[in-house]
């Protein structure tokens, strides 16, 4: 067959290129060397400068993240609107990170190197988090994060405006205490969140005389509850500590309920459901049980009213607003307090301006603790009243301090 | 499988003694020219983010090298290639993160600190350390797994759909697994925050270029290699099982072990994939690995002709490059576009792009059409 010696050919053509080739690209760096490039150079030349909006637009985390794209959104025309920042209009970018953790690196790289932003705003799952920080960290660019997470996590170039453990799963097993409720049993999705959180929840119960009478997992997506809701009704526990995520909680509610369990019987405290939830999982199944966040579409004061009222003029008047959607749509005001307080777009001014911050935000003051770059924000525990909206039963009285990685806590010690 | 024209089977059949000059020379010629576009051209004329993004789409032109062996011309529905090409990305990564904690003089990769149970590297990440067997790893395992399923499922004869449904249940399992063992694999994050590639720092752009023109290198090697098996007599020998298995059987060769090598050959390519997926995207995840990536590895080998090599390698690039691009302009409707391609690919041209020349020279001259494909 003439092809062997053609194609032997063809390859010794294809190896002598590679060997030009390989000796044209010299070595770079070695590891631990100080490759202390630059960054990008975010563009902040012309009238307007450019924000990114990263979020899943397609995808399983689609149904949350866009929310949470239009509370983004919202608040940068409000800006916009109010004369910019710096003296300039800022120009949205919207990536879509299509749920997938590559892809969102892919496009953090995009909107760093390509459209020059001058900060981001966006993810929604750990995961997504954990594939773009080394992104912004290698490129020395900003990102705003707006979920409630595990904690654990402390990057440099990154403002975690939501809750970490210590502003929502602490309180919520504070409360459970007070109320009682010693005999836990922890329902969690089979991913990073639940996983750690559970762990830590075991640590305190540990700690505080609480007990831990069971742990289960079930793949994100999964509706098939019956055996867990068995074993939970069989076990003798006083409350159900639930980290399910996304459409997993309407089968398992659904579930809870023809088990005949109910919010009175064996109450359930969600840290995952919040107003949006409420409304797809169905009130029937819901009301009555618990939640742990930082801010309710029934949070009262001034600045809620405008926010609510603003979102549902922009979005739709039967569309609720929730915590992620709120400390989204403060993220960039207090970017915008830190850029002015800086008088500079550079991110090292702007980090370093960064302490001290105060916004007055629809879930009250907030503070930004520069050290770990997270915000001080009031724990709040609700109870999913019969519209559908949450009514907070107990707050901390005051913005808790970040503590990522609960060093103020003796009983995590052994955590990390 | 009977509409497909293979070219290998025009190369001997049409060639004839005045055309023997272009036709010895069209293959090499073509060879030679991907080389130069890939290590000359596009290294010039693509920035080092799109170069990157080069390098990612070529990670899945490998594994399209694969799936053009075993389902273009092995016939072998292989929905599982999500399950090779992460065994060879986690044999890779784990090396590279335990060479990470090295240099900052850790002993446990920075996940395990934060949701591990203890001080004590698990037994089976230990002989990753090593960088010639982690290495070694990265291929072999893939095709360890995939010969010890091929040998139970081929001997039996399992085939067609009951075959794919297998592959995909694997990928499923390998990525629910990988999700519940969070203190050992880093759960659903997966192994991300990738610092260094074998003493190079990857965050160093002159490092990503050489990642580029190892993949690069890579592709062309296995598809050299591939086109060799596509012209051997192994190669008429598995279109031969993929055509009629029965008949093959009667003529004295057992088939069962014709789709192994093909099968197992195709792990290889997918391990080796995904081991260069690691340094030049910096992650690897269960959502790399279940069903859905599994079935886009295909896809790509699908709408560019799953028969033929180039077809199906620039299938695989040009899929992940319209879904890049489509995706940056219309962050909104980008997948409902991706769905309408193909829509269009698969329905209006079953053979794939790459018979794109085909169809159109038969429209041209329709008296040929009852030849040589029937």
């Amino acid at each position: 067959m003439s092809g062997l010696n053609i194609s032997r050919r063809g390859l010794l053509a294809g190896v002598s290129a590679l060997g030009a080739s390989a000796a044209l690209s010299a070595c770079g760096a070695k590891t631990g060397s100080d490759t202390s490039s630059a960054g990008a150079q975010a563009d902040t030349s012309g009238d307007t400068v450019k924000v990114g909006l990263l979020n899943s637009l397609s995808g399983t985390m689609a149904i949350s993240e866009v929310t949470v794209h239009n509370a983004l959104l919202l608040a940068v025309k409000e800006i916009n609107a109010a004369g910019g920042v710096l003296g300039k209009k800022l120009k949205p970018i919207s990536q879509d990170g299509a749920s997938d953790w590559p892809t969102f690196a892919e496009k953090a790289q995009t909107l760093i190197t390509d459209d020059k932003v001058v900060a981001t705003f966006g993810c929604w799952t750990s995961a997504s988090r954990k594939a773009v920080k080394p992104v912004f960290e290698r490129n020395k660019s900003l990102l705003f994060y707006p979920v409630q997470y595990e904690g654990l996590e402390q990057s440099p170039y990154i403002f975690y405006v939501g809750a970490t453990t210590n502003q929502q799963i602490v309180p919520a097993l504070d409360y459970l205490k007070k109320q009682g409720l010693t005999k836990l049993y922890l329902v969690g999705s089979d991913y990073v969140f639940p996983r750690t959180a559970n762990k830590e929840i075991t640590a305190y119960a540990k700690a505080n005389g609480m007990e831990v009478l069971g742990e289960d997992y079930a793949p994100l997506g999964s509706t098939e509850f019956s055996t867990i809701v068995n074993k939970v009704k069989d076990s003798g526990a006083d409350a159900v500590f639930n980290t399910l995520n996304g459409d997993s909680n309407v089968a398992f509610f659904k579930e809870y309920k023809s088990a005949g369990l109910t919010a009175k019987s064996l109450p359930v405290l969600s840290v995952s459901i919040a107003e949006e939830e409420v409304k797809s999982i169905g009130t029937q199944y819901l009301e009555g049980q618990l939640t742990a966040w930082n801010y309710y579409q029934t949070t009262p004061g001034a600045a809620n009213e405008k926010f609510v009222k603003a979102y549902q003029a922009a979005y739709g008047k039967d569309k609720p607003t929730s915590d992620p959607m709120e400390a989204a749509y403060i993220s960039v005001y207090l970017w915008k307090a830190m850029v002015e307080k800086a008088g500079s777009f550079d991110v090292a001014k702007v980090k370093a301006a960064s302490d001290g911050i105060t916004f007055d935000a629809p879930e009250g003051k907030v503070t930004v603790d520069g050290a770990t770059q997270h915000v001080h924000k009031t724990a709040r525990i609700g109870k999913v009243r019969s519209d559908g909206l949450i009514e907070e039963v107990w707050n901390s009285g005051k913005p808790v301090k970040p503590d990522p990685y609960l060093k103020g806590y003796d009983w995590a010690s052994g955590l990390s | 499988m009977t509409t497909t024209t293979s070219p290998a089977k025009t190369t001997t059949s049409v060639a004839q003694p005045s055309a023997s000059l272009l036709e010895r020379f069209r293959v090499p010629g073509a060879f030679f020219l991907g080389a130069v576009l890939l290590l000359g051209i596009a290294p010039i004329v693509l920035s080092d983010f799109r170069l990157n993004l080069l390098a990612k789409y070529l990670c899945y032109a490998i594994v399209a090298v694969g799936v053009s062996l075993a389902w273009g011309r092995g016939g072998l529905m292989v929905l599982g290639q999500g399950v090779f090409f992460g065994l060879g990305g986690y044999a890779m990564a784990m090396h590279l993160k335990l060479a990470d904690a090295a240099a900052t003089g850790q002993t446990l990769p920075d996940f395990m600190q934060l949701y591990g149970t203890g001080d004590v590297l698990p037994w089976w990440w230990k002989p990753f350390a090593n960088p010639a067997f982690a290495l070694a790893m990265t291929v072999l395992l893939p095709m360890a797994v995939a010969a010890l399923l091929g040998f139970f499922v081929f001997r039996r004869r399992v085939k067609g759909a009951y075959f794919a449904i297998l592959s995909q249940a694997l990928a499923a399992a390998l990525a629910i697994w990988l999700v519940g063992q969070q203190a050992t694999t880093g759960g659903t994050n997966g192994l991300t925050d990738i610092q260094g590639f074998f003493g190079y720092d990857l965050n160093d752009p002159v490092n990503q270029r050489t990642v580029y023109f190892i993949i690069a290198a890579v592709l062309l090697l296995l598809m050299a290699a591939a086109r060799q098996l596509f012209v051997s007599r192994y190669g008429e020998l598995l279109i031969a099982v993929r055509d009629s298995e029965e008949r093959v059987r009667f003529l004295g060769y057992n088939p069962a072990n014709v789709k192994l090598v093909a099968y197992v050959v195709a792990a290889g390519m997918a391990g080796l994939a995904g081991a260069l997926f690691v340094p030049a995207v910096g992650i690897i995840s269960p959502a790399l690995i279940g069903i859905v990536p599994s079935i886009g590895f295909v896809i790509g080998a699908a709408v560019g002709g799953r028969a033929s090599l180039v077809g199906a390698v620039l299938g695989a690039v040009a899929v992940a490059w319209t879904q890049s691009t489509l995706s940056d302009a219309y962050p909104a409707a980008w997948t409902y576009l991706q769905g309408l391609l193909f829509v269009v690919a698969v329905g209006f041209l079953p053979g794939g792009l790459a018979s794109l020349v085909t169809v159109l020279r038969k429209r041209r001259i329709p008296t040929r059409t009852t030849g040589e494909t029937a």
